[in-house]
């Protein structure tokens, strides 16, 4: 079987102008990405991670077919993305999470409608492919609202099942969960692995949020400064680089830095204190145990690590290791 | 590119599909849409006005009769209606760049250029659209035209040249705006501007300003060649009657020019993402 996505470094270089004195201009070069190989098996579930700027979004691009290699080699489904345009719309799905792809102004449904004539799909295929995912989304009670009448969380509801109604191979999910609750979170997520599970659809999803990858993709990979730092499983990487997990607690009454073995305190803000802990060494159970044991405290969250900080793992235990 | 598996029915289907959803989205602020179209209306027909007011105090401009002038206004402000109508949405690509909102375009299994005239269609534009081919069917009827097979094609023909050339002229400015940021205005004085020109007879004006919005720009094949052969009006320039009838040629080598220039700031989107 063909791979659903490759590319063989795959290079992207903008050219910036930047002002120099009053008139004169230099051109910068930025490479956006540099050198990015991998390859996606169809039916696989990928998260690709990386700060803000590292060259995920000008990744998905090119696999997209809307921007043009600089250099390397790009497949989607087989065909190569620019020159092949129309015919690999009508194979893939793409969600921008900040970004509609539905009608504004006219009611979720009628953009399923439109959708229909876009991709010109046969109406039988149509309807059973509407049909299940109204259900699986549970979006029967707002189908006849204004698309700008929506909560967030519906809309992005909507944003899935409009990138899936042609029955993609691919589908490329940029931020699919960005400012959403906790509730329509899991509502996407839980959706997500379904349909990956019942269509084999593939999934490429860039994200800065951990958690979704942990709780969808048995693989990911990290993009920094345009470079692909980490391809592999989650759990792999947890055990290779270890993840630094954060307990917030608010203590009853102010005190010192909590002593807490396999923990240290990181910040102390009033009653406030921050625990971090390797997860290959101890549990947020073990903390919050020895926390409780000594003092009272009134509240208490995990926080995952920002993949700011992941990033920042990876390259230290590669120097670690020279 | 146009996919060729796909039959041009279905993309026109999915165009008219859009273009209907874009009009029920409209028809939610429809006060200002019938505004809209009223004022089109109104400053489509004080063009006209002029035209008449010039004819008050003289009984002929360039040699041209009342009526003879008004079936010359009439196919310059059709056709140029119509390609405002259906293909002047192109200017708005550089909105939809700074958007972001142009990568949609480029992940749908349908042309462009569709796409756009879709999304930013506006039926108001109609207001233009009326008065022009209301003047062209009453100049037409009341000029002396004897009709016959090669009149009619003639209509026909020029009508059809006149929105292709205006069209390709609205695509050829905006492949420019896709560079230079704000310069719609410029590219307005060609489309507006020379669009405006063509309701005069050209053989008024200095002779470089025809070579460039007559011929350069292929604008006098969108009404002035056709009206001299149909109504018989003054010729001054000797244009022969086989040239109006050959408006396509022309044309079609300015669309051509323009399609390319548009797939190559297209591509150039594409390589440079700006």
């Amino acid at each position: 079987m063909t791979a659903a996505i490759v590319c063989r470094d795959l290079r992207k270089t903008f050219v910036v102008r930047q002002r120099v004195g009053r008139v004169r201009r230099r051109r910068v070069e930025v490479r956006a990405v540099d050198g990015v190989s991998f390859e996606v098996r169809p039916g696989e579930m990928v998260g690709y991670l990386g700060p803000n700027g590292a060259g995920k979004s000008t990744t998905i691009k090119m696999l997209t077919g809307i921007l043009t290699p600089s250099g390397g080699e790009v497949r989607t489904v087989g065909l190569e993305p620019v020159r092949q345009r129309t015919t690999l719309a009508r194979r893939i799905g793409v969600v921008f999470g900040q970004r509609t792809q539905l009608w504004w102004d006219l009611p979720l449904g009628d953009s399923f409608e439109l959708l229909h004539h876009v991709y010109r799909t046969e109406p039988a295929r149509h309807r059973r492919n509407l049909d299940e995912l109204v259900e699986r989304l549970d979006m029967g009670e707002f189908l006849a609202t204004p698309v700008r009448q929506l909560s967030l969380g519906q809309r992005m509801r909507g944003e899935l099942a409009a990138s899936l109604l042609h029955d993609p191979e691919v589908v490329v999910l940029d931020e699919p969960t960005i400012g959403l609750d906790v509730v329509s979170k899991l509502a996407v997520r839980e959706f997500l692995v379904g349909h990956n599970r019942e269509h084999g659809t593939t999934v490429l999803l860039t994200t800065h949020d951990l958690d979704d990858v942990e709780r969808l993709c048995p693989r990911m990979m990290i993009i920094d400064h345009g470079r692909v730092i980490y391809d592999g499983g989650v759990a792999a990487f947890k055990s290779e680089h270890g993840v630094e997990r954060t307990v917030v607690v608010d203590l009853v009454d102010p005190g010192p830095p909590l002593e807490v073995p396999g923990a240290r305190v990181t910040k102390v803000e009033g009653p406030r204190q921050w625990l971090v802990f390797d997860r290959r060494e101890t549990s947020a159970a073990e903390v919050v145990r020895a926390v409780t044991s000594t003092v009272a405290i009134r509240d208490l969250s995990i926080e995952e690590p920002e993949i700011e900080a992941l990033v920042r793992r990876v390259y230290l235990d590669q120097r670690d290791d020279v | 590119m146009a996919d060729a598996s796909v039959g041009l029915g279905g993309v026109l289907h999915a165009y008219a599909r859009l273009v209907g959803a874009r009009i029920r989205s409209d028809w939610q602020y429809r006060t200002s849409f019938v505004l809209h179209t009223l004022s089109q209306a109104v400053v489509t027909a004080l063009d006209l006005a002029v035209v008449l007011v010039i004819f008050d105090r003289v009984t002929a401009l360039g040699g041209w009769s009342v009526g003879e002038v008004l079936v010359l206004y009439g196919f310059a402000t059709a056709s140029f209606g119509l390609a405002d109508m259906f293909v002047s949405q192109v200017e708005t690509v550089p909105e939809h760049i700074l958007a972001g909102t142009f990568d949609r375009f480029l992940l749908r299994p349908l042309p462009i250029v569709l796409q756009l005239s879709a999304a930013e269609f506006a039926l108001r534009r109609i207001g233009r659209v009326v008065p022009g081919v209301a003047t062209l069917a009453v100049g037409l009827t009341a000029a002396d035209v004897s009709w016959h097979l090669g009149s009619v094609l003639l209509a026909v023909v020029t009508l059809a040249s006149g929105i292709a050339v205006f069209g390709s002229v609205f695509v050829l400015t905006c492949t420019v705006s896709f560079w230079i940021v704000g310069s719609r205005e410029v590219a307005n004085a060609f489309t507006y501007g020379g669009s405006f020109a063509q309701q005069y007879p050209l053989h008024i004006f200095h002779e470089w300003v025809r070579g460039i919005i007559g011929w350069l720009l292929p604008m006098a094949f969108a009404g002035y060649v056709g009206t001299i052969h149909l109504v018989g009006a003054a010729n001054p320039l000797d244009l022969p009657r086989w040239l109006a009838f050959a408006a396509p040629l022309p044309v079609g080598v300015f669309a051509l020019l323009a399609s390319r220039a548009w797939a190559r700031s297209v591509r150039n989107y594409q390589s440079t993402g700006s």
